[in-house]
């Protein structure tokens, strides 16, 4: 069937590798973060209005995180920091006209909660030592060593699909309205999914924080 | 009836949506009232509170999301149907 929401949008072939909408949107993203950054590394000073601004953005995100772990932020910043961002950004880009939320394609959601599945572990070994981290899985109980390990790929599983599920029937909504009633009409439904893109976002960030806590030990999950 | 499979899989995927979206809608508005009720209670918990309550209500809204997804691979991605 041709109108899969499913299928993706290929753009090009370079060689034999399909490149898709989405692909050229995280590219698109990369290029803008990386600008970004350059410039407020290399050009402003310190106290210009774009230096400020991610001050700004760097200490509110270091404040969640720190509430939620009750520890220091910084070794977790450089991850989660740019899980948010990305994200955000990622499923802003339905508004642009000709862009494709990457994150409304499963390859996208499923590469961010392999890093979050690899990441907890690495945190977790890191902040405990090999034997310290394998014994969590035998707490509280020996008996529960088959359901901590089951829920391992489970919380990934289920942290890709929400992510890919919000975002890709958001998309599909839009899609059935536009072809339903025409041209204004999905403008309410735009400013919704501006919402929905950046709660999922948020989302996506304080489990995979929550995640990580419970790996080092910090908070309960 | 050579089309049966079609037949099934889309009353298959209008009963996934239906049924799949009425207990998570029914259980986020549970959760929504504890919230505001909380909230009403201690206004000075309302950061944690509301911030509680959207990693919550995510989690629940999850299940309507699985449903969503069975419902549209059965439509668009049927494993059944040559």
């Amino acid at each position: 069937m041709d109108g899969s929401p499913l299928s993706p949008d290929i753009l090009v072939w370079i060689g034999p590798v399909p490149i898709s909408r989405a692909v050229v949107t995280t590219w698109v993203i990369m290029g803008v973060l990386a600008a970004v950054l350059t410039a407020t590394l290399r050009l402003a000073r310190p106290g210009s209005g774009l230096a400020t601004a991610l001050e700004i953005l760097v200490t509110t995100l270091s404040g969640q995180i720190r509430v939620i772990l009750g520890r220091d932020p910084r070794p977790f910043l450089p991850l989660l920091g740019s899980l948010f961002i990305f994200i955000v950004l990622a499923n802003l880009a339905a508004v642009f006209p000709g862009a494709t939320p990457p994150t409304a394609h499963v390859e996208t959601p499923a590469a961010l909660a392999l890093i979050v599945f690899l990441s907890v572990h690495f945190y977790g070994i890191q902040a405990k030592g090999l034997r310290g981290y394998l014994r969590h899985y035998l707490e509280p109980n020996p008996f529960l060593l088959p359901l901590n390990v089951l829920s391992e790929p489970t919380r990934t599983f289920s942290l890709m699909i929400r992510l890919f599920g919000n975002m890709m029937s958001h998309e599909f909504v839009i899609a059935i309205v536009v072809f339903l009633a025409g041209l204004l009409l999905p403008i309410p439904f735009l400013l919704l999914g501006v919402l929905i893109g950046i709660i999922q976002a948020y989302i996506f960030t304080v489990l995979a924080t929550v995640y990580i806590g419970a790996a080092v030990g910090a908070v309960d999950a | 009836m050579d089309n049966l499979i079609e037949i099934v899989s889309i009353f298959g995927a209008v009963l996934a949506v239906s049924f799949g979206a009425i207990m998570p809608a029914y259980s986020e508005g549970r959760a929504v009232a504890a919230a505001m009720e909380a909230i009403a209670r201690q206004p000075e918990a309302a950061g944690t509170l509301s911030r509680t309550l959207f990693v919550g209500l995510a989690m629940i809204e999850t299940m309507a999301i699985y449903c969503l997804v069975v419902a549209l691979l059965l439509l668009y991605a049927n494993p059944f149907t040559g």
